[in-house]
């Protein structure tokens, strides 16, 4: 009748976890946003979003070009590592020999494991001047995109094998034995069946696109204004917050504070969105 | 990029890690005075924050000779630096520029120099350039190094972060508006400056001498411009000819005695040199 003792012990160390892990993402945005409220009151909500440009030293604080510049960035990363995550992770599943397959995924955890101030400076150093020598000034929206694509690919392309892999042998067979070639096997039953399973990956990866810091300041140019085209530099809110933070003071300082809240509840509407794809999905 | 040594300055980093930093070596500090039973004196320093990372090395230096001496370094800008030791907040404020005129209640001793200059890529042609063009550059009136008599190359614009003290000297040096200046890539620290005018042929930006000179001489294919004339030097800086440049100052309420009269004499020593040095400063004594 009663649960044991060890089962209750369990229950309660598995609430208290979740509490507290919980608690801790609750307090960093109370605290983030008890940071913004000087901004808020000096400066007034709507002209973060109404006024012509960041110039903190003339009293201007738009954040538009930064949140536009987030979103380009996030959007150009996960629409080249999307269809190439998927295409490694079919690849693995459905082309490649088991030993090529083995070695890929094993080259796609590594890619993964490279520490982003590496890859920043691999884009700085290599990317940024390639692209300057076609379309300068080279580091810009077409560099801080290219460079978040490669971070997130493995992200794609594992969850969407692993999705893959989740699909049962026997549908595959079936569609195999209803003489289905290997196109149609992959993309009208396998990939339709792992929906879901590829779509929490893109979520996933839409999250560390949008949160990337180091990297992003390092190819992204930072020029605080908005973007025209693919080449012309981009400032996304989290490079705005590194770049300025360190010396800022006051309503400046604060100001940034209120970039971050607006990064996290960026990232909280488009998680919450996009959870709910994947719940329709699956 | 292979054939030259792109040299990461050892200095202080101030992404986003600045305050971090100082914080931290304020716990070591008080970590360490707790190791003694007695502190017996606590120095507090507050400003500048391009002094704070030469201070807290020194400080660092001073109490290894002085354990029973707690230095305290904070940031928070020059202002605050002339402020806190107005109103005995400070025992020492920390000053990135020369003293204005009604500042001088306060005691100034000078304990380095610092300067800007431009840089540009070595095979970039362009020689020097006058402070018309510079404006004109900085505000998007000319595009490319052909309208200056270089190559028809499009002049990539390198600018400091808003907040940064070199930011504040270049733009107010060219009475240039924030709002005026059209740049192309916004940095942090030098080092993002170096190797993006190593990489883009057509890049200029604005960085300390005495790192650009080092860098220059360890190789790095960058060429430094004069300014309105005048050789950008260390040397020129610390003789004071060099147009943008600034002394970095201690300031004190009253004639410094104890423990910051002895700080104070050890940040202008000869003993502290490397330290300023290190930190891609100009020392004042040769």
């Amino acid at each position: 009748m009663s649960r044991s003792f060890a089962d209750r012990g369990f229950s309660a160390l598995v609430w208290a976890g979740a509490g507290s892990g919980a608690a801790i993402v609750a307090l960093i945005l109370v605290f983030v946003a008890i940071e913004s409220v000087p901004a808020l009151r000096e400066v007034g909500g709507a002209r973060f979003l109404t006024d012509r440009g960041w110039y903190p030293a003339e009293g201007l604080y738009g954040l538009a070009p930064m949140i536009l510049g987030s979103l380009a960035v996030t959007a150009l990363a996960l629409g080249l590592a999307g269809p190439a995550g998927v295409t490694c992770a079919v690849f693995c599943k459905f082309v490649a020999p088991p030993g090529v397959a083995r070695v890929f995924r094993v080259a796609i955890r590594l890619l993964s494991g490279i520490p982003s101030v590496v890859i920043g400076l691999w884009g700085l150093v290599t990317v940024a001047p390639w692209i300057a020598a076609w379309r300068p000034p080279g580091q810009s929206l077409a560099a801080g995109g290219l460079i978040l694509a490669l971070m997130v690919l493995p992200t794609v392309s594992l969850t969407a094998d692993a999705a893959l892999g989740a699909v049962p042998m026997e549908t595959l067979r079936g569609a195999a034995a209803l003489g289905l070639g290997r196109w149609a096997i992959v993309w009208r039953v396998a990939l339709p069946a792992a929906r879901a399973g590829v779509l929490s990956g893109l979520v996933l990866a839409l999250g560390r696109a949008l949160g990337e810091t180091m990297a992003v300041l390092m190819v992204c140019g930072n020029d605080a204004r908005i973007p025209r085209s693919l080449f012309d530099p981009v400032r996304p809110l989290t490079s705005h917050m590194a770049l300025e933070m360190a010396y800022a003071m006051g309503t400046h300082r604060s100001a940034l504070f209120l970039s971050g809240l607006v990064l996290l509840l960026t990232v909280v509407v488009l998680v919450i969105g996009a959870d709910r794809l994947v719940r329709n999905a699956g | 990029m292979a054939g030259h040594a792109i040299v990461l300055a050892p200095v202080y980093r101030p992404v986003a890690m600045g305050h971090l930093r100082v914080l931290c070596s304020g716990l070591f500090l008080i970590g360490a005075s707790m190791g003694h039973a007695a502190a017996a004196s606590r120095l507090v320093v507050t400003g500048s924050s391009t002094v704070a990372p030469l201070l807290t090395e020194i400080a660092r230096r001073y109490q290894a000779s002085h354990p029973d001496v707690r230095v305290d370094v904070q940031t928070g800008g020059s202002g605050r630096g002339i402020g806190d030791a107005r109103q005995g907040l400070a025992d020492i404020g920390m000053v990135s520029r020369e003293l204005k005129p009604d500042e001088g209640d306060l005691h100034a001793f000078g304990i380095a120099r610092d300067g800007i200059c431009l840089i540009v890529n070595r095979v970039n042609p362009v020689a020097s350039l006058t402070d018309e063009q510079v404006r004109a550059i900085y505000t998007g009136k000319v595009s490319s190094w052909a309208q200056l008599g270089g190559n028809p190359v499009p002049i990539t614009v390198i600018h400091k972060a808003e907040g940064r003290s070199t930011n504040e000297l270049f733009v107010s040096y060219f009475k240039l508006k924030p709002t005026d200046v059209r740049a192309h890539i916004v940095i942090g620290d030098n080092a993002q400056a170096f190797k993006t005018v190593v990489a883009n042929p057509g890049a200029v930006g604005y960085v300390s001498i005495g790192a650009a000179e080092s860098e220059a001489g360890a190789g790095m294919p960058i060429k430094l411009l004069p300014m309105s004339g005048v050789a950008a030097t260390t040397e020129a800086v610390r003789l004071g000819k060099f147009p943008i440049s600034r002394t970095l100052n201690l300031v004190t309420r009253k004639p410094p005695e104890g423990a910051a009269l002895d700080l104070i004499e050890l940040a202008r020593s000869p003993a502290v040199r490397d330290l300023v040095e290190d930190l891609r400063f100009v020392p004042l004594v040769r």
